[in-house]
């Protein structure tokens, strides 16, 4: 950089300022084209009204990409997800709900379809884990803090004539 | 008490570790089907190679098989190929191929070229019975008793080692039930 400010040399600047124009034109454009296709895909579907197309959403952000499996069909580019998509679409117009819907790809791929899993055996664990957690830390927080008082010397007693002494203040 | 609670962290540090060892071992892309100790799902479609004739669940039905979801864009297929042309040469199964989301063309010269193991072969252009059946990569194999009842799938290739271990006797198995 230094070379640069002792010579200016204009071409060499105009270059350098084409090329962040260039950049930020193409960044611009790639903004665009990439909606586009977002956009696109949203077009291969067409719902019959803005109801139709919000539980669409809502069902593939609910339902698992099988394949990149941390994602939801939504997100996924994979070809089994558009091709899930599309049989989700598909079922909307047969006029399926979405419980209906979602009832129909757990019987096929199992809970694991679900990004939510449901309440059951297997799972309870995954669900109450942080309020066992949770639990587990305040026990050991009332422990290591009473065994911290619990240092004092201050008797039974003596902590019943301060509690006096107080009330009597007020 | 002091003691224990000194090596509280060295025990927990351990269980993690078997914790771990346990999760290395499960294969995330094994995801248990729903479908095992169920009737087969419904299947229609026409024929890779003749195809103005269907196969259908009714093809299904009537003795123990496999029914292998396989396509020729799947290099996976291609290892898995060989060992189904070698358990179609032991004589011991039928084997039923649905080919996914596929080329015919391309699959029906792949068949020419490296042996067609298969008894028939579905052609699934849209990937639709893939979906019926809860399949969600190549290869996968769905094993069938007389029933048409799934009582197995193995995800990704078989090879021989699996055949032998695995699939060979419960094939057996359900021959004899």
């Amino acid at each position: 950089m230094a070379g640069l400010e002792r010579d200016p040399g204009a071409l060499g600047q105009t270059i350098t300022g084409r090329m962040k124009q260039i950049t930020g034109i193409l960044f611009i454009f790639l903004v665009f084209f990439l909606n586009a296709f977002v956009y696109a895909e949203d077009q291969r579907f067409p719902f019959k009204d803005p109801e139709q197309a919000e539980q669409f959403r809502k069902l593939t952000k609910e339902l698992r990409c099988l394949v990149c499996q941390n994602q939801s069909l939504a997100d996924s580019d994979a070809p089994l997800a558009h091709d899930l998509r599309k049989k989700v679409f598909l079922m909307m117009k047969e006029g399926k709900t979405s419980d209906e819907i979602i009832q129909e790809l757990v019987a096929r791929y199992g809970e694991f379809v679900l990004y939510r899993p449901r309440l059951s055996k297997q799972t309870w664990l995954l669900w109450f884990a942080p309020v066992i957690v949770f639990i587990i830390g305040v026990f050991v927080i009332t422990y290591l803090v009473r065994r911290r008082s619990g240092t004092s010397d201050i008797g039974e007693r003596e902590l019943e004539t301060a509690h006096k002494l107080l009330e009597e203040e007020e | 008490m002091k003691r224990v609670i000194f090596a509280l962290p060295l025990f927990l540090f351990l269980a993690l570790v078997v914790l771990f060892m346990v999760g290395l071992e499960h294969d995330p892309r094994l995801i248990p089907s729903p479908f095992i100790g169920k009737p087969a799902p419904p299947l229609s479609l026409p024929r890779l190679i003749k195809d103005d004739q269907m196969l259908s669940r009714d093809d299904l039905i009537g003795e123990v098989m496999l029914v292998n979801f396989w396509a020729t864009w799947c290099p996976t297929c291609k290892g898995e190929h060989a060992v189904l042309m070698e358990i179609a040469d032991t004589n011991e199964v039928a084997i039923y191929g649905i080919d996914y989301k596929d080329d015919q063309i391309a699959a029906t010269a792949w068949l020419e070229r490296l042996g067609n193991p298969y008894r028939a072969v579905g052609f699934d252009k849209e990937g639709n019975a893939a979906i019926d059946w809860g399949v969600y990569g190549t290869p996968e194999t769905f094993v069938l008793d007389k029933d048409g009842i799934i009582r197995y799938k193995h995800v990704g290739a078989i090879s021989w080692q699996d055949w032998k271990e695995t699939l060979e006797p419960l094939v057996k198995q359900l021959q004899e039930e």
